[in-house]
């Protein structure tokens, strides 16, 4: 049970950043998840909570204990490694005991603590094995059964399933994912997959060139990007985004004439958002558009992709723009097709492209 | 497509044809070998053996007479030869465990980065590149009481109250052993450095992570040496026992340099007596050939207890 807080914390490399100053507070029992690309200093943050890595500037703070310059033995958390760092000369049982007995824990303890835990996993049967012998997922399953032995104050996660084959990576979300609601235990997750990250995560930290870009819930982060990098980065496929002019209320798209009429309540907003100027991006999610006859918005389709539930439609709407909307998955459309559709009013966003910030509304949506 | 064919193969052939075939190659490379090995290696051994049964001497010029196991049961019951084999026993066993010790401990030193490192790494491996006579000869001069700077270097600085460590004295009193002892540490200040050397790749092939993992863990750095260090480490460390166990048991040069088996016959390890044997003086061939393969015998059987241990532990990891 426990808090962390981060307070202006940096990472450099002599003088490259690879974290910017940063400050996050997580919250008791809360499940952050740390999502960005590779190399954006997500693995780097976390283990700098870890104390496996040090700071380079700010503090780092436990449950209101300042813990910046501990060891990571005495910050009370545990580490669950990308590639599991289980101990290879071990058995899982002596594995999983490793951090009980290496606290000096009592052999009935130690016996009660392995047994439970592997019953929770459900690898009871593994217990006698080495390492080597087992399959990814088990040996994930058994690097999460030594973190949680020793019940400590927090769990950071660097890329757990990152190792995994796709169809294991899933019902191992599900596992760690329960296995967090059972504990209720705060956890620091890392991953570069944004569909794990909307899956797992009560609040995602997404970063970017060494920096936080957004934090917010899932659907935060879905629905209202806070800019064009998020926008891209969350949603497979990502959101749209379509440059173009903006004036007198109404957005010049370039290509295939298409004008795009701004909804009611974002016409100051627009005003005050792009500082004077005229360029604009609009975005809006794949699921935003509905096709319509008489639809404002024109395009061409270039490819349709069937992906069971849905399909998803892709259409040029100039030379080198192409966008994605989500269809039925009955109706078949031929390639190059014009299509006329709309964007729901509600979930249409507006970005400044040279600060590349997304534009709030006037009032909330 | 053929007329392609044909214009790259036809220079092929011909230059194949102007060189040797690939098994006069392989002929070529391997007979020679074959033909030293079963001169230098293979035959002397058979005929040892052979002449482990015989009466032979080399300078008799006579031939060999079958005895059948007179010389074995000879050998297995003579007394000194046991207490040489005993001597040769604690040697190995000092020198070894010494050796692995120091060499871990090196070893543990040298892993940490430091400024110089990589330049003290190569002088510790020194002793190890120098003859054994050659360092059997300098420490005979250093081991001596009245001119050496070995006794000053351990703090006696006046000669008749320090160790004579060649003749088993201390202060002009016997002191049993103490030659034995000198060996020894000249065989670790030679040889530590192979155990350092093994050790040390072994240590660098262990990954970060696991320390990590260890940390985070909240395991103590002795916890971590006992758990994840040493048993990480010891398939190499079994590999540097085995070998220097077994080059204990065949020590010769290093004693013949330093003590010649003396005082009396303290340092008289079983491979020097077996030197004594089978050529100073006596030239008994046909015993000397038959002590050498009871040696033999012994360090085979030391030899199958270590693998067995290895393949064990490699079983584990």
């Amino acid at each position: 049970m426990s808090t962390i807080e981060l307070r202006q914390v940096e990472k450099k490399f002599g003088d490259l950043h690879a974290v910017k100053p940063l400050d996050l507070t997580i919250q008791d029992g809360e499940f952050i998840v740390l999502l960005g690309p590779s190399g954006c200093g997500k693995t780097t943050t976390l283990r700098m909570i870890s104390g496996l890595e040090t700071v380079s500037g700010g503090t780092i703070w436990l449950n209101g204990r300042n813990v910046t310059w501990l060891h990571p033995s005495a910050r009370d958390i545990a580490f669950v490694f990308q590639f599991y760092a289980l101990y290879p000369h071990l058995t899982v049982w002596r594995n999983i005991a490793f951090p009980l007995q290496a606290q000096g824990e009592s052999r009935e303890t130690v016996d009660k603590r392995v047994t439970e835990v592997a019953q929770l996993l459900r690898i009871e049967h593994l217990l006698g094995a080495h390492p080597g012998q087992l399959s990814g997922g088990d040996q994930q399953r058994v690097a999460l059964a030594r973190a949680l032995v020793r019940r400590p104050a927090a769990f950071l996660m660097d890329e757990p399933l990152g190792a995994l084959d796709a169809d294991f990576r899933e019902s191992m979300r599900s596992e760690i994912k329960r296995l967090h609601v059972l504990q209720h235990a705060t956890t620091v997750y890392v991953t570069h997959d944004q569909i794990e990250a909307m899956a797992m995560g009560d609040r995602i930290v997404v970063m970017s060139e060494a920096a936080i870009q957004q934090i917010g819930t899932p659907s935060d982060v879905y629905n209202d990007p806070s800019n064009l990098f998020v926008a891209r980065f969350i949603g497979s496929p990502g959101m749209n985004l379509v440059p173009g002019k903006y004036a007198d209320r109404v957005v010049q798209m370039a290509g295939l004439d298409n004008r795009y009429a701004v909804p009611q309540g974002w016409h100051t907003a627009l005003n005050k958002g792009l500082d004077g100027g005229s360029d604009i991006v609009v975005g809006f999610r794949p699921e935003a558009a509905q096709i319509n006859d008489r639809g404002s918005l024109v395009g061409k389709v270039y490819a349709s992709e069937m992906q069971g539930s849905s399909a998803v439609l892709h259409l040029t709407i100039n030379e080198n723009e192409i966008i994605h909307i989500r269809t039925d998955r009955l109706i078949p459309y031929p390639i190059d097709t014009l299509i006329h559709f709309d964007i729901n009013p509600q979930m249409v966003r507006f970005f400044n492209p040279k600060t590349e910030a997304a534009i709030k509304p006037e009032v909330a949506q | 497509m053929s007329a392609s064919e044909s214009q790259f193969s036809g220079p092929n052939l011909k230059v194949r044809q102007r060189h040797l075939s690939n098994r006069a190659i392989v002929n070529l490379f391997i007979w020679p070998t074959l033909i030293l090995l079963i001169a230098m290696n293979v035959f002397p051994l058979f005929y040892s053996l052979y002449l482990g049964f015989t009466n032979y001497s080399a300078i008799a010029g006579k031939a060999p007479v079958w005895v059948a196991f007179q010389n074995f049961s000879r050998i297995l019951n003579d007394k000194n030869l046991w207490t040489y084999f005993a001597t040769t026993g604690r040697y190995a066993l000092m020198s070894v465990s010494l050796q692995v010790l120091v060499g871990f401990g090196l070893a543990m030193l040298v892993r940490e980065k430091f400024k110089g490192g990589g330049i003290l790494t190569t002088l510790i491996l020194i002793p190890m590149m120098i003859s054994p006579v050659v360092v059997g000869l300098f420490w005979k001069l250093m081991y001596n009481p009245t001119f050496g700077f070995f006794d000053p270097l351990i703090g006696f600085a006046n000669p008749s109250k320090a160790p004579d460590w060649l003749a088993s004295r201390f202060a002009g009193q016997p002191v049993p052993g103490l030659a034995l002892l000198a060996v020894v540490i000249v065989d670790v200040w030679m040889w530590a450095p192979f155990v350092m050397l093994l050790v040390l790749s072994g240590l660098k092939a262990i990954p970060d992570y696991l320390y990590e993992a260890a940390a985070v863990d909240r395991a103590s750095s002795w916890f971590q040496f006992w758990r994840i260090t040493l048993p990480q480490v010891a398939p190499l460390l079994l590999i540097a026992v085995l070998f220097r166990t077994i080059e204990a048991f065949k020590s010769f040069d290093l004693v013949m340099g330093m003590t010649g088996g003396g005082p009396g016959v303290q340092t008289e390890l079983i491979s020097v007596d077996l030197y004594r044997i089978a050529f100073l003086g006596q030239f008994r061939t046909g015993y000397g050939s038959a002590l050498a393969y009871i040696i033999l015998i012994i360090i085979i059987a030391i030899s199958n207890l270590y693998i067995k241990y290895l393949n064990q532990s490699k079983g584990e990891g």
